[in-house]
């Protein structure tokens, strides 16, 4: 590792401690680069947006949130719920609220604010409106939605599986909130496509890259989805078509919620690739490689829903084994990934001095929150990745397919990674858009909120991970399986959870709390980090950005993956099932 | 583009150490037998219970302490709700739901499978263990989804 240090370690001490300017200058000097006008300070049509984005997010986090909390509890056998309320009803709103709700507004107020932060200065203005058109589309979907899960009409959890049948007003919710994130993402797409257009033969900033990738990603997945819906669910519920094929509804599903869960994690990535570099003093390691790694992201996410459908019938195990081999495709980029945060990690380090083996650790801004929190995240992906490659390993599933442990996972993946990241991006992002500073208590607070949740989860996920290996379901409410000797011994496990849920709830309050400082620190300016490339670092490569080479690509395997069995599946002998409200 | 020689040597240990295992779970797949459970024949949900082999549903043998067990899963039970087998017996479960999507696990063993209307599903396990062994539905069918269980009892 030394040596990649050697070079730049001392030009970057130089720069560090010339400041922040002279750096610029310095920069500019050294890729004899025209310099983007400096940035400032957001636009407040731009703050706007963001911040209603985020703002959004954190009250589908509170209210998904207390739903999570009171589910625990109920498991953990610590309290039943008064009537009316089905333990079932609290599992569908918390799935919706968080992993659909939440994320998907935490990402699009995130990835509009780093376009208008790299793209010029600020949003163009037919971007900004298709990104409040988006807004509330989304809004008005989320609304509807829930009103319908409160209502008792939708108790069909976040994965909607046929033939269980929701009220129409439901799918048309989902409907609205996938629609409304198509008019966002096109507003993200317009904005860079303009860029690329004025700058002609330049390499568009790397946050903006990594966000249209996330965004096409997610317009790609999200197809699979739409078709479900409009094509099948919804003609469905509304009494056109009699029956629903089940196995191609799951299919869709699957298409759709596996490079969700890469939708969740990219815009994290781009925290870790992007900003962090710059909240550490440090540079990017390689452009390039960053880009291949999104890329590489974008193909190997989406032809791989089998792996979620492993103990089905109705798909042969050809077709299986071949996406577990094309789901496993995406450890490459998650290596490079790894590869590239630690060597930036040790070149910061070694650059604000520290020396031997691991000295540049004790370098790193510990009491910096903005660090802190997501730092915590990458490593806690590091056990929650080796989870998911056990999920994934075709025959093995067994052991662990709709167990808790796969609850176990998702709360480490998306649950503390991602959710520590977007938590660490919003104590500036926050301030950022609102003209404020992150002050040293609330980077305190921070440090708190991070420690808090870290346990809590530990808690929560540790004993869901060993009690789903004995074989506990998920998605399941409390039960001892008619005082059965295995409902009975995993009683404490499930006690276990309710515990760490519940100090992962105070997490959420510190959380709610920090928010409202933000909005009461003191006036000033809070930077949105975006790292620089080395001076010496080579021009990125022109076919990174060759989107018809790599969306090409990417349907190629999606079709290779998918066309056969879904064929067999639309050949099936079954007249397929009616609907049924079971709850 | 420049790759650093150490992330060379990480990727490349990287990529080796992935296709072993993708090449020991594919031999383990597709020769050894052990691909995950499955089967695929179609079948109208409605007239589960009317349809061979669900009308007749229970345990038959097959040959020497090697059984079929055909059983029908539904909102919120198993049919039949218990089956006795002898120990060391190798018993293949054959599966179908006549309403929505259902789970059949068995605890303390590999048994995993979804049982989806439509659709047939098998699965097989020898029981070298004698007891009594819990199966549950671990996918969400409705509101009495934590009741869905019957018993298999493995005699010594």
């Amino acid at each position: 590792m030394k040596t990649i240090v050697s070079a730049t370690a001392t030009r970057i001490r130089d720069i560090e401690a010339a400041g922040s300017k002279e750096a610029a200058e310095y920069n500019q000097r050294q890729n004899k680069v025209k310099p983007a006008k400096s940035f400032t300070a957001f636009d407040k049509r731009d703050s706007a947006l963001v911040l209603a984005h985020l703002m959004f997010a954190f009250a589908a986090l509170l209210a998904g949130g207390i739903a999570g909390l009171l589910q625990g509890l109920v498991r953990g056998g610590m309290v039943t719920l008064p009537a009316g309320i089905g333990y079932y009803q609290l599992l569908t709103a918390h799935g919706v609220l968080m992993a659909l709700i939440f994320t998907t507004y935490f990402i699009m107020g995130f990835i509009y604010g780093g376009l208008a932060r790299t793209l010029g200065g600020k949003l163009l203005a037919s971007s900004r409106a298709l990104g409040w058109g988006g807004f509330a589309v989304m809004s008005l979907g989320t609304v509807l939605g829930t009103i319908m899960i409160l209502l008792n009409k939708a108790t069909v959890l976040y994965t909607f599986y046929a033939p269980l049948k929701a009220d129409k007003l439901f799918y048309i919710a989902l409907v609205l909130i996938v629609v409304g994130s198509w008019i966002s993402g096109a507003g993200m797409i317009q904005n860079y496509v303009y860029w690329k257009r004025t700058h002609k033969g330049q390499t568009s900033p790397l946050f903006a890259f990594m966000g249209i990738v996330t965004m096409a990603l997610w317009l790609i997945a999200t197809l699979g989805v739409a078709v479900e819906v409009l094509f099948q669910l919804l003609p469905w519920s509304l009494g056109w078509t009699k029956t629903v094929n089940v196995m191609l509804s799951r299919t869709l599903f699957w298409y759709f919620g596996h490079p969700l869960v890469y939708f969740w994690l990219l815009p994290a990535y781009m925290c870790w690739y992007v900003c962090i570099p710059k909240i550490i003093g440090g540079r990017l390691f390689s452009d390039a490689l960053a880009r291949l790694s999104f890329l590489l992201f974008l193909l190997f996410s989406i032809p791989v829903g089998f792996h979620h459908q492993l103990m089905e019938p109705g798909i042969s195990p050809f077709w299986k084994y071949l996406q577990v081999v094309l789901t496993f495709l995406v450890v490459i980029p998650s290596l490079m990934t790894a590869f590239s945060l630690f060597a930036t990690f040790e070149l910061a380090g070694r650059a604000r001095g520290g020396t031997g083996l691991f000295g540049w650790l004790k370098k790193l801004p510990w009491k910096d929150a903005r660090f802190f929190a997501p730092f915590m995240g990458m490593l806690i992906f590091i056990p929650a990745g080796a989870g998911g490659l056990i999920n994934a390993s075709n025959q093995m599933n067994a052991v662990v397919h709709n167990t808790l442990w796969v609850t176990g996972h998702f709360h480490l993946t998306v649950a503390s990674s991602v959710a520590l990241t977007f938590f660490g991006i919003t104590y500036w992002l926050i301030p950022a858009v609102t003209g404020r500073r992150l002050t040293p208590r609330l980077h305190k607070w921070g440090i708190i909120q991070t420690l808090v949740w870290a346990f809590g989860m530990f808690i929560m996920s540790g004993a869901m991970h060993l009690v789903g290996l004995f074989g506990a379901p998920r998605r399941t409410a409390y039960t001892t399986y008619g005082d059965s000797a295995e409902g009975l011994s995993w009683l404490p496990y499930q006690a276990a959870m309710a515990i760490g849920g519940i100090i992962v709830f105070i997490g959420i309050l510190i959380l709610i709390g920090i928010i409202i400082g933000l909005f009461r620190a003191p006036r000033g300016e809070e930077e949105f980090p975006i790292a620089e490339p080395e001076p010496d670092a080579l021009p990125v490569p022109r076919y990174l950005e060759r989107w018809s080479v790599w969306i090409g690509i990417a349907v190629v395997l999606i079709l290779v993956a998918y066309t056969i069995p879904v064929m067999d599946m639309l050949q099936t002998d079954s007249p397929g099932a009616r609907g049924y409200v079971t709850w | 583009m420049h790759i650093h020689k150490l992330e060379k040597i990480w990727l490349a240990i990287g990529i080796a150490m992935l296709a072993l295992f993708l090449t020991v779970l594919g031999i383990s797949t597709f020769a050894f037998g052990m691909a995950p459970p499955g089967g695929h024949h179609a079948i109208d949900p409605e007239k589960a219970q009317e349809t061979a082999p669900f009308n007749s549903l229970g345990l038959k043998k097959l040959g020497d302490n090697s059984y079929e067990a055909v059983m029908l899963a539904f909102a919120f039970g198993y049919e039949p709700q218990t089956i006795e087998v002898p120990v060391g017996a190798k018993v293949k479960f054959t599966l179908t739901s006549t309403d929505v999507v259902h789970g059949f696990a068995i605890p303390r063993t590999n048994v995993n499978v979804m049982v989806i209307p439509g659709e047939v599903s098998h699965v097989t396990h020898t029981f070298d263990e004698p007891g009594e062994y819990l199966i549950l539905c671990n996918e969400y069918c409705g509101i009495g989804h934590e009741i869905m269980q019957a018993k298999i009892v493995v005699k010594g």
